[in-house]
């Protein structure tokens, strides 16, 4: 048992961090129920009955192209999700699981990807997804953001499986499965705390990035809600109502992604296998 | 059920042998134990045979069916681990049934089978629970009952005692007895404890460095162990060695300041003289020494003493003897019971 003393430091570090952290966004959500006068008059004000004003989430919901845009990036997400863990974790059993010809060599090619940023290489990207006729398509994105998750995927999963015991994969052997089924129904059942861990690193940098979905679908009804609001922001008057309340609503989704995967988080599931 | 049978198998991981022309028949229905040193090869071998692991050269026939190169699912195996590698997302009953569904074996069939395994080892009030909420017994028995409804025709068990408290080894050890009489079953076993050896085996393997230095009975192997490797290795507490003469009339032997007779004639020279604790006694006319230490077990006890030129001795006595450390004695080994190895350690055999 930690002494009381420490223990107490410890939590006010953590608390003082959570306040700050969670600042901005209580800022953001406590203005986005104010009317415009009320945000920059008092801006640190929680809303009251008579500053109260809803005008940015109705002009959130009325407007048809958001949900088109909340859509998008919801799919563009779990598609990311999807495929970079289930790429991921095919990869990272054939690099641990099998020994062959350039094993190392690929290792290495791969964790390459995790120390260079994958933005160096926009502008070979967008001629690379404009001769492939993807522009302005969330295939475009979904591939792009893949390619930049699977490196770290690959490597965070290869040490989880590295610690599930030879021994299971070899009594599923003696049971007669096959490598695929040993993988889908052994492997992957006992990965999923690691590749919770996963889908939360993947999710969260593609759910706010602007910089792919600018370049590559900028148009066309395609895009992702954090390029969507920026319609709001213009050149000579900003609709700050409608932006805050873009923001906060764009909040649940990846909250919502968030619960379900963390619940997988706590579960140590391969106690009990061994021993 | 099926014979074993392993000729001329060789394995090598780069330029290391880790196993030598292995030659060995597995009866069917037998119980085979393989038993020897950490690093002998015994679990490697095992291995090969499930399919675990490639061998270099030779050949494993199972029923008589080449399986050298096949993999383990088709060699109709079914194998224990000494982790028992129970699926931990399972519950008890699709631990066992796992295998069997893959195998496309009909679902009537899958319950009926994973019903009697369950009733065999006692596992019915557990099928519903997840490995980790069983005891390390349990889990050895969902790991049997694992290979049980496989109805393979060869089990293989690796250590599978080695993770169990005492008590439990014993009472374990005693039900694999029961299941091997019940199935009627091939078993290749592998450990390294020799009680679990000489009390299971209808047939026991000792293998040292890759090799097999002698496959027989138990007590073949405890009264005529053939060389000094299987000698020390088999019987507990080990066997006593000491460097020997034989006279030249090939009757009487001088070991150690003592000259003893033979029970029967042979080659004149340097031999080595083994007995065991068990088989020689406290009295006159045998090999001086000093007495180091004695240990009272009660019923039985052990006086460990050392010769003129430094060779420690056990000897096996009952009750309480009327020693103290630093008494001189004499070891007088039983003649019925000497084992004589030639310089190279193998055993010389009566004419």
């Amino acid at each position: 048992m930690r002494k009381p003393a420490s223990a107490i430091i410890v939590h006010g570090i953590l608390a003082l961090y959570t306040c700050l952290a969670l600042f901005p966004i209580i800022l953001v959500i406590m203005n986005s129920f104010k009317a415009k006068r009320a945000i920059f008059n008092t801006p640190l004000q929680p809303p009251m009955p008579w500053n109260f004003d809803a005008i940015g989430y109705a002009k959130v919901f009325g407007d048809s192209a958001i949900a088109t845009y909340y859509l998008n990036s919801i799919t563009v997400t779990v598609g990311t999700i999807f495929l970079t863990l289930l790429l991921g974790a095919m990869a990272a059993w054939a690099l641990t699981e099998y020994r062959f010809r350039w094993n190392t060599a690929l290792a290495i090619f791969l964790s390459i990807g995790i120390m260079v940023p994958i933005r160096l290489g926009s502008v070979s990207i967008i001629s690379l997804v404009s001769d492939l006729n993807l522009i302005n398509t969330l295939t475009a994105l979904i591939l792009v953001y893949v390619a930049q998750n699977l490196p770290l995927a690959i490597f965070i999963l290869s040490e989880f499986i590295q610690q599930i015991p030879k021994d299971l994969r070899e009594a599923g052997r003696c049971d007669g499965l096959s490598e695929y089924h040993i993988f889908f129904y052994i492997i992957l059942p006992l990965l999923r705390p690691a590749m919770a861990t996963v889908a939360v690193f993947t999710m969260i940098p593609v759910w706010n990035d602007l910089w792919f979905p600018l370049l590559l679908a900028p148009t066309g009804g395609k895009q992702t809600i954090t390029l969507g609001v920026q319609q709001f922001l213009g050149q000579y008057i900003t609709d700050w109502n409608a932006v805050l309340a873009a923001l906060s609503t764009a909040i649940v989704p990846v909250l919502v992604l968030y619960v379900i995967f963390s619940r997988q988080l706590i579960r140590g599931l391969t106690s009990g296998a061994v021993k | 059920m099926a014979e074993v049978s392993i000729s001329k198998l060789h394995k090598s991981y780069g330029t290391v042998d880790v196993l030598k022309d292995i030659n060995l028949t597995v009866e069917d229905g037998s119980f085979v134990v393989l038993v020897g040193p950490s690093g002998c090869g015994k679990s490697t071998l095992l291995r090969s045979v499930a399919g675990l692991e490639p061998i270099s050269s030779g050949s494993i026939a199972i029923g008589g069916r080449n399986v050298s190169d096949l993999a383990p699912a088709q060699r109709e195996i079914a194998m224990v681990f000494q982790s028992y590698a129970l699926y931990p997302h399972m519950n008890v009953e699709n631990n066992m049934a796992f295998g069997l569904k893959f195998a496309g074996t009909p679902k009537d069939e899958i319950a009926q089978r994973v019903g009697e395994a369950a009733r065999i080892l006692q596992l019915e009030p557990l099928l519903k629970r997840k490995p980790k909420e069983l005891s390390g017994g349990q889990r050895q028995r969902v790991a049997i009952g694992r290979a049980i409804v496989r109805k393979p025709k060869v089990f293989l068990f690796d250590e599978p005692l080695s993770n169990l408290d005492a008590a439990l080894r014993i009472n374990t050890r005693v039900e694999i007895a029961k299941l091997h009489k019940l199935l009627k079953a091939t078993i290749i076993y592998v450990t390294h404890d020799q009680v679990e050896a000489m009390t299971l085996a209808d047939k026991i393997v000792v293998m040292n460095q890759g090799r097999i230095e002698q496959a027989g009975r138990p007590l073949d192997l405890y009264y005529r162990p053939a060389n000094l490797f299987v000698a020390g290795f088999i019987g507990s507490p080990a066997m006593n060695t000491v460097r020997a003469t034989v006279s030249e009339d090939g009757k009487g032997l001088a070991a150690a300041g003592a000259k003893l007779a033979l029970p029967h004639r042979i080659a004149a020279g340097p031999v080595k003289l083994g007995f065991r604790p068990e088989h020689c006694r406290i009295g006159k006319g045998g090999i001086p020494a000093t007495v180091e230490l004695i240990e009272r077990l009660g019923e039985t006890g052990y006086v460990h003493c050392r010769t003129a030129d430094g060779t420690a001795l056990l000897v096996e006595v009952k009750g309480d003897p009327a020693l103290e450390q630093g008494s001189a004695v004499s070891v007088l080994p039983a003649t019925d019971h000497m084992h004589l190895f030639d310089s190279a350690g193998n055993r010389i055999a009566a004419p």
